[in-house]
């Protein structure tokens, strides 16, 4: 376990190597420098701000000083706003889009494996089919669709929820419903089917058999397997909420990354687009190293080496 | 004791010859496969509904009198009326038209998408999966470091650069798109080529390419047709996305996603049509490619024979 742990470790570190390596030299593939816009007639002035990105250096020097930065987490200034540096937007703008990502994951992991597991148990009954045609409508509508809908739905004709920003937990409502919705149906399927096959199995039979509880032998003994699955597919559906929030940042006016990330987008303001990327990336790249030890440590069959005898 | 009389005894009648046919009429796999799928309601209806999308994307503009672009401004956000069927956007464009050319955006991108990962993923794939040994091991350490990689932020970085257009939305979701094609290909190879008929081909001297095409590719076809079912919608997907993000499709053309997008802003006073259509086709269409491949998963399944 250690041995994987520390592979995979190397290789998270390589990946991020290769997307910061990617991201700068995209950027200055870009023809014109990134000062174009700003149209300074004055030469000097210019010249001035060209020292001040750096950008007056030869391209490998460039490069080295954007590794130093990453490895120091300092992304420099903005070039559309030089006051700010992206640092200061990432430590504004993370923990919104943290709290929004995690609440989000939360709602569709528990309310997935509950409906799933639900549909499940009720296979072939109204539950069940109730359940799946809520997952496939959830997973064919996108989530910026969804947004907009509940925003004219649910906020403007009733005016249940407000329509838009992050302040009370009034506000989140929509929002993370729009974000959640889709792995949340993703997850509600996957548990049904692995769950539906793990209910077959002898042990489930010899555990009924044994006298123990319904409800103790699917908590128990048919949940934990049937969740390995869901733990496989948990990177794809971080990755989904990630850049999910992108959107759903931008419909609801949420003052979080992914609404400086795509204002950047639309700015051209290259060095913000090159530190969220690469914040984003290492930060998914991340989840997705702990998905895979979260994987590792639940593995029965890992598990069954270390202690004899435990179910 | 009661005797054993001859007349409890009587000859069975004949039926032998009935008895020797096989019952089930001998089919090939795709004969089989459509057989399965066609019993699949949902699956069916979503292959009518893409059928009846790919009429109307192609004849659908024609149908309508107004075109793509033309700007009306006196008919601005008009709700749909016998004229405007869908209703008119805020340069008084027709939302009908634009409805179905954004259709043929959307399933341009989707199979164009689809297309280009098979292609690729099928070559590297098959040549990992075959060849084996150290080529294998090198060719997988590229695909699992390019699978770690954020695919939406990758296109989002690619299309910042390259510019938006059609093409480039393209180039940008298959440039790391066929990277998991190809792992689904690699195992396929992989499970298939220790079968009997494959040393049997060997042994007849086949080569390494007449393997790949007769006999890999084809028994290892199912799961790699789903992917591409799926491969649709999620390309579909982003390229609504992208647009949504102003990366995608530019003015005055229309697609999907741009439509969402430059509905957002009227929503608030009510104009539901300009959100309703895009929406409402961009989720059946997902609808539509999900529940097929769905079925196809398992119609294609040899395990769900019989």
């Amino acid at each position: 376990m250690a041995m994987y742990i520390f592979k995979r470790f190397w290789m998270m570190l390589a990946t991020i190597f290769i997307i910061a390596t990617l991201t700068f030299f995209l950027m200055h593939a870009v023809p014109g420098s990134p000062l174009e816009a700003e149209r300074t007639t004055n030469e000097t002035i210019q010249a001035n701000l060209e020292k001040f990105y750096k950008l007056d250096q030869p391209l490998h020097i460039q490069y080295f000083d954007y590794m130093k930065s990453i490895a120091t987490f300092d992304f420099g200034p903005s070039i559309k706003d030089p006051n700010r540096t992206v640092n200061e937007l990432l430590e504004r703008g993370f923990p919104i889009s943290f709290e929004l990502g995690i609440i989000t994951i939360l709602v569709a992991v528990i309310s997935g494996i509950l409906l799933g597991t639900l549909a499940a148990l009720r296979h072939n009954k109204m539950i069940d089919y109730a359940a799946m045609a809520f997952a496939v409508i959830g997973i064919s509508i996108p989530n910026f669709v969804l947004a907009t809908l509940l925003i004219q739905q649910l906020a403007v004709t009733w005016g249940i929820f407000p329509p838009a920003t992050w302040k009370s937990p009034m506000h989140m409502v929509l929002p993370v419903l729009a974000l959640a919705t889709g792995p949340m149906a993703i997850i509600a399927r996957l548990t049904r089917s692995s769950m539906l096959e793990v209910l077959t199995q002898d042990y489930i039979k010899m555990a009924r058999a044994k006298g123990i509880k319904p409800i103790r032998i699917v908590l128990r003994h048919a949940l934990r397997n049937a969740l390995m699955p869901v733990v496989t597919i948990m990177g794809t559906l971080l990755a989904g909420i990630l850049t999910g929030t992108f959107v759903i940042e931008k419909i609801f006016a949420i003052p979080g990354m992914g609404k400086y990330f795509v204002d950047s987008i639309n700015n051209r303001d290259y060095p913000v687009i090159m530190g969220t990327t690469v914040f984003y990336s290492a930060f998914l790249i991340f989840m997705l190293f702990l998905v895979d030890i979260v994987y590792g440590l639940l593995d029965p069959r890992i598990k069954l080496h270390k202690k004899e005898g435990d179910v | 004791m009661t005797q054993v009389r001859d007349d409890w005894f009587r000859p069975l009648e004949r039926d032998g010859d009935e008895k020797e046919q096989v019952v089930r009429p001998s089919l090939s796999y795709w004969k089989d496969a459509w057989r399965r799928l066609k019993k699949n309601k949902l699956a069916m209806l979503g292959l009518g509904f893409l059928i009846f999308l790919a009429v109307m994307a192609i004849f659908g503009p024609i149908l309508s009198p107004h075109s793509v672009t033309t700007q009306d401004l006196p008919n601005q956000n008009q709700p749909p009326s016998s004229t405007h069927w869908f209703g008119t956007d805020e340069a008084g464009r027709d939302v009908f038209t634009r409805t179905w050319y954004g259709a043929r955006i959307s399933l341009f991108v989707g199979l164009m998408a689809a297309l280009i990962d098979f292609t690729i993923g099928i070559i590297y794939g098959g040549i990992a999966g075959y060849k084996g040994g150290r080529t294998d091991t090198l060719m997988m350490r590229v695909v699992e470091i390019l699978y770690g990689l954020p695919y939406l932020l990758v296109v989002i970085l690619l299309l910042v650069v390259m510019g938006p257009s059609l093409t480039t939305i393209i180039i940008a979701l298959t440039i790391t798109g066929w990277v998991g094609m190809a792992r689904i290909v690699r195992g396929q190879v992989l499970q298939v080529k220790n079968y009997e008929f494959v040393t049997a081909s060997k042994s007849f001297g086949a080569n390494s390419s007449r393997i790949i095409r007769k006999n890999l590719i084809p028994n290892a076809m199912g799961p790699i047709i789903v992917q591409m079912t799926l491969t649709v919608p999620s390309a579909i997907f982003a390229e609504a996305f992208l647009s949504f993000l102003g990366l995608g499709i530019q003015a005055p053309f229309a697609s999907w996603g741009v439509m969402a997008n430059d509905a957002l802003p009227v929503i608030i006073s009510g104009d539901w049509w300009r959100l309703f259509f895009p929406a409402l086709f961009i989720s059946l269409t997902m609808f539509a490619f999900n529940v097929l491949g769905d079925g196809l998963q398992d119609a294609l399944d040899p395990k769900m024979r019989g």
